[in-house]
């Protein structure tokens, strides 16, 4: 009964979506102001439709209704029931739902958020959502459809694989799918401007809220991701360059790039193609990360699993999206001209320095995700590219903008010229790289070349970001909210450098094997191994060992890391045991019974690596600071926009 | 510039050629787990196995200089391996060209009661107790099988087991016609 | 002077033995005779991708195979191999793909060229940009007076 309500609201869902696309689209091209209004029901009636289909995907799972095919092979009896909730986007089809279920809740937001927008253009918004919205719901019900129904039902289900039975996973899908999808309502903007045939500042400024708020969002899912891998896997690595997190990365290049664009072609109007192709860019690498992940042509142990038909026709969206949108900018582009100017060390340049490295980088990731793909016709063989190629190539465009970035912050609009913050800079820039090397080679020993320039960097662009705020403090002027966010933001950012610089540089790793009584010296920790007792879980059995860490002598933490044996799956898994001891992470996996009462493990020393994601949260709360800022919440514009509807010359392409 | 061809038009066009990239991917993504072996075309290792059949005895590749033979990789705890092993007993029946067994990372006597029940298609069989043989030959699942030819020359490599189709469109057309039962030293 | 020798080779072999009975109970898993062949060993097994586990380097898998190709790569970097001698052992066995650095050769040439081409073409393109919009400003009144941000 509840599943086939779910499927019948999906249904109605779709309905109502693609009302909601012609409505949209449709409607302010014949200038039709009944039409115009039907797209708010429409978006309402299929956020409720679509919220009712998961709120019964939840119930079967909550009610262990192992008749339905999804439920039965994703959950189990056994399962706790946060476990059984969070099931739903475990696999394939289900994390469809969450999608679709994202992309309604940004949809409705995006209705609520553009009703004081010219009506026209606010519709044009909605009805780009609208066919995203249709493309997904028709995808899901015509090829991954969760409300399948088993004949006759499973008495039990095959459970949940034991590496996602994790609050990792409660959190990390949702919070990066909100990411992931919000793209799209930058890029239902960027469609609404190029089905008008215009875009000025206001647009900008209209954009950059929906945007950043995404970017935000995406920012902490990637960084959840990385924090679960970390925790999870054991073996104390958070970014592998996989290709499922190279697919959550690059849209987060792109909207970085975005973000900073939107500011010069709000502020001055410039760079709007660019911006405009930006915003489509972002959400079509969403797109494609979609396609890589499910559609079986990539190998990754992230990826869902294939079934025939879903590349097809997944790559067949992709086609009539990306493509139509594309299109659009072909025809429409040509036609944003702008006059201003600006000097070479004008803010503009720096940030359109920022966003040529930053596509580069984005490019550099593709280039390496892809390549597998395309090694195996030109006959390749089996191409693989991993961190060795990535690590290098992607740090060739980012060293460059960490170095500009601190500079770039105080170069003033149109004109350049730092004054007497140049000085000032300078003075910081000798102080930053100072202390990059005493903390390289003064506190530690070890580190690579690279070092004392990373947390250089890293230190500069804390101090640098600090100037501007200290600076109006003194003189008590108001630091609004967007500035704010912006320092709070880009020291996110710095924290963020010299951490990942402190745990490549400074981590200190031994595997061992040790019998009861065993001790092993890490620098100046003592681990020591007290054997291990056997553990037993819900739906798990294992043993868990016992290591006493000392430091220098004194006692620091007692140890349990597991290994645990899954009886309906029949899959192992090692928890590794994490303590923090300062600003290091001290890490313990178990490796094998090597017999006698003898075990391999290993064990870590990872100095900073828990502010990588804090810096990554610190990054995005700056972001949502700064969209809370007043003026985003005037619709009207001001002052006119620089090419009013019609006076641009339309002299064709070149 | 060009109507047609501008910087405005180039996202599309690059668009276009990623789809094409994409197409050739989803048609090929079956095939995407099987890494083709850098063996081909090289001469295969040189073995020289303790027999599994005939203890004192040895299983080398000089015996079989001069001859085709299957090189075939597998052990008892391989599920695959026994899901292959009626084509195997087939092929031996057909009596065109000898399958040389690597019984890999097995217990011996596992391996003989195994064959006593399910049936003998080797010729001979060599064993592989602690696995560095196969990574000789750059095994990394069983069941694998190697063509090789009468030089010695790997020519072709099967991963998984052998079905009907892939002896028949694989391996068949490969030996030459005049390919007779060959009698290399058996142990 | 040979018994002399010989006590003191006793004492020597003697004083081993009790160290290495002392230090059996912490046999390192991948103990290799010098740290430089420990790096060794540990930088090898990092950059080899596990062929059942094909998302793993051999460090991290836990599968028999791995530990096997570790075992031979421990050996052959005592019998004296150089890394380079044993990457080609690898390769030549399991092609390029178990590196997880693809090679620079004729194929691949184009992968490690991208970045820095993209890279180049794009600096090229920002400095043409800045250029053509240094010389408007002077003709360009407006928003001589925006703030940061």
């Amino acid at each position: 009964m509840i599943p086939e309500l779910g499927e019948f609201a999906l249904i109605l869902a779709m309905l109502l979506s693609a009302l909601q696309g012609f409505f949209g689209i449709v409607g302010p091209a014949v200038k039709r102001e009944r039409w115009m209004a039907a797209v708010l029901p429409a978006v309402s009636g299929q956020f409720v439709m679509v919220a009712v289909s998961m709120g019964c995907l939840i119930t079967s799972f909550v009610n262990n209704d192992f008749s339905v095919k999804y439920v039965a092979e994703n959950s189990n009896s056994a399962l706790p029931l946060f476990y059984r909730i969070a099931a739903l986007w475990g696999a394939h089809a289900g994390s469809l739902i969450l999608w679709i279920f994202l992309l309604a809740f940004w949809s409705i937001a995006a209705a609520i958020g553009t009703a004081r927008l010219p009506k026209p253009f606010a519709s044009r918004v909605i009805g780009v959502l609208g066919v995203i919205s249709f493309g997904f719901l028709l995808y899901t019900l015509a090829t991954s459809n969760p409300f399948l129904r088993l004949d006759p039902p499973w008495p039990d289900g095959e459970s949940l694989n034991p590496l996602l039975q994790d609050p990792g996973l409660a959190g990390h899908p949702p919070v990066l799918y909100t990411g992931y999808v919000g793209l799209a309502v930058a890029f239902a903007f960027a469609g609404a401007a190029m089905l008008e045939g215009r875009l000025d500042r206001d647009w900008a400024r209209w954009t950059r809220p929906w945007t950043t708020a995404a970017w935000a969002f995406l920012s902490c899912g990637i960084a959840l991701g990385s924090w679960w891998a970390y925790y999870t896997l054991g073996w104390g690595g958070f970014w592998f360059w996989d290709p499922v997190e190279n697919a959550s990365f690059m849209p987060w290049l792109m909207a970085t790039a975005l973000i900073h664009s939107l500011a010069v072609t709000e502020k001055r109007g410039l760079f709007k193609s660019w911006t405009l192709l930006l915003a489509v860019l972002a959400f079509s690498l969403s797109l494609v990360g979609t396609f890589l992940v499910r559609s079986g042509v990539l190998v990754s142990v992230h990826s869902f699993a294939a079934a025939p038909g879903r590349g097809e026709f997944i790559l067949a969206f992709l086609v009539v999206m990306i493509g139509s949108a594309l299109a659009l900018y072909a025809w429409r582009a040509p036609l944003l001209k702008s006059e201003a100017g600006f000097e070479l060390t004008a803010r503009e340049s720096f940030l359109l320095f920022n966003n040529i490295l930053l596509v580069t980088a984005c490019a550099t990731v593709f280039a390496g995700t892809i390549a597998p793909l395309i090694a195996a016709p030109l006959g390749l063989g089996k191409l693989s590219v991993g961190p060795p190629y990535f690590n290098p190539t992607f740090l060739l465009s980012i060293l460059p903008l960490m170095a500009l970035l601190s500079v770039g912050i105080h170069a003033r609009w149109k004109r350049g010229s730092l004054g007497n913050r140049a000085r000032i800079l300078i003075l910081t820039l000798v102080v930053s790289l100072v202390i990059g090397c005493g903390v390289v080679f003064g506190l530690f020993t070890g580190g690579r070349v690279l070092s004392p320039i990373g947390i250089g960097l890293g230190v500069w662009i804390i101090i640098s970001s600090l100037i501007d705020p200290i600076d109006r403090l003194r003189r008590h002027i108001t630091i609004p909210r967007a500035v704010l966010g912006m320092t709070l933001a880009h020291i996110g950012l710095g924290i963020f450098v010299i951490s990942i610089t402190s745990v490549e540089a400074f981590t200190a790793e031994r595997d061992v094997a040790l019998a009861q009584g065993g001790t092993t010296q890490l620098g100046e920790y003592r681990f020591q191994f007290e054997g291990v007792k056997p553990i037993q879980g819900s739906d798990y059995d294992g043993v868990a060992g016992t290591i006493l860490v000392s430091h220098d002598g004194s006692p620091v933490a007692v140890m349990h890391p597991e290994k645990r044996e899954y009886f309906v799956q029949h899959i192992g898994t090692t928890h590794s045991a994490i303590y923090m001891y300062r600003v290091s992470n001290i890490l313990v996996a178990l490796g094998q019974d090597l017999g006698d009462g003898r075990w391999s493990m290993r064990v870590q020393v990872r100095p900073l690596v828990t502010f990588i994601w804090l810096a990554a949260f610190i990054m995005a709360v700056g972001g949502m600071l700064a969209i809370s800022d007043r003026r985003y919440r005037i619709a009207e514009a001001r002052e006119p926009a620089i090419e009013p509807v019609g006076a641009v010359t339309r002299s064709g392409a070149g | 510039m060009s109507r047609f061809v501008n910087r405005f038009t180039v996202p599309l066009a690059i668009f276009a050629v990623l789809v094409v990239v994409f197409a050739i991917g989803i048609k090929d993504s079956p095939q995407k787990d099987l890494i083709p072996s850098p063996l081909i075309g090289k001469p295969a290792p040189a073995f020289a196995l303790p027999s599994l059949t005939d203890p004192g005895r040895k299983v080398t590749s000089a015996q079989y200089r001069g001859h085709w033979y299957l090189f075939n990789i597998w052990g008892t705890w391989c599920i695959d391996c026994r899901i292959e092993q009626p084509m195997l007993l087939k092929i031996k029946q057909a009596g065109i060209i000898p399958i040389v067994g690597l019984d890999w990372k097995d217990d011996p006597k596992d391996a003989r009661t195994y064959l006593k029940q399910a049936g003998d298609p080797y010729q001979s069989i060599g064993m592989d107790q602690d696995g560095a043989e196969a990574i000789m030959w750059g095994a990394y699942g069983a069941p694998e099988t190697f063509l090789v030819n009468p030089e010695g020359i790997v020519v072709y490599k099967r991963i998984g087991p052998i079905t009907e189709r892939a002896w028949e469109q694989d391996i068949l057309p490969r030996l030459p016609l005049t390919s007779t039962p060959d009698s290399a030293s058996s142990s | 002077m040979r018994q002399r020798a010989a006590s003191i080779f006793i004492a020597v072999l003697a004083a081993s033995l009790l160290l290495g009975a002392s230090s059996a109970h912490a046999i390192a898993y991948t103990q290799m005779p010098t740290p430089q062949l420990e790096a060794r060993y540990l930088h090898l097994i990092r950059n080899f991708r596990c062929m059942q586990c094909q998302d793993e380097s051999l460090a991290d898998s836990p599968v028999d195979l791995a530990a096997e190709m570790r075992r031979h790569i421990r050996d052959m970097l005592l019998a004296g191999k150089t890394d380079q001698q044993i990457r080609e052992f690898m390769v030549s066995r399991y092609g390029y793909f178990i590196l997880f650095k693809p090679p620079f050769v004729a194929k691949t040439a184009w992968l490690w060229l991208t970045p820095g081409a993209v890279l180049l073409l794009g600096v090229i393109t920002a400095l043409v940009i800045i250029r053509k919009r240094a010389v408007l400003v002077t003709s360009d009144p407006q928003d001589d007076d925006l703030t940061d941000a």
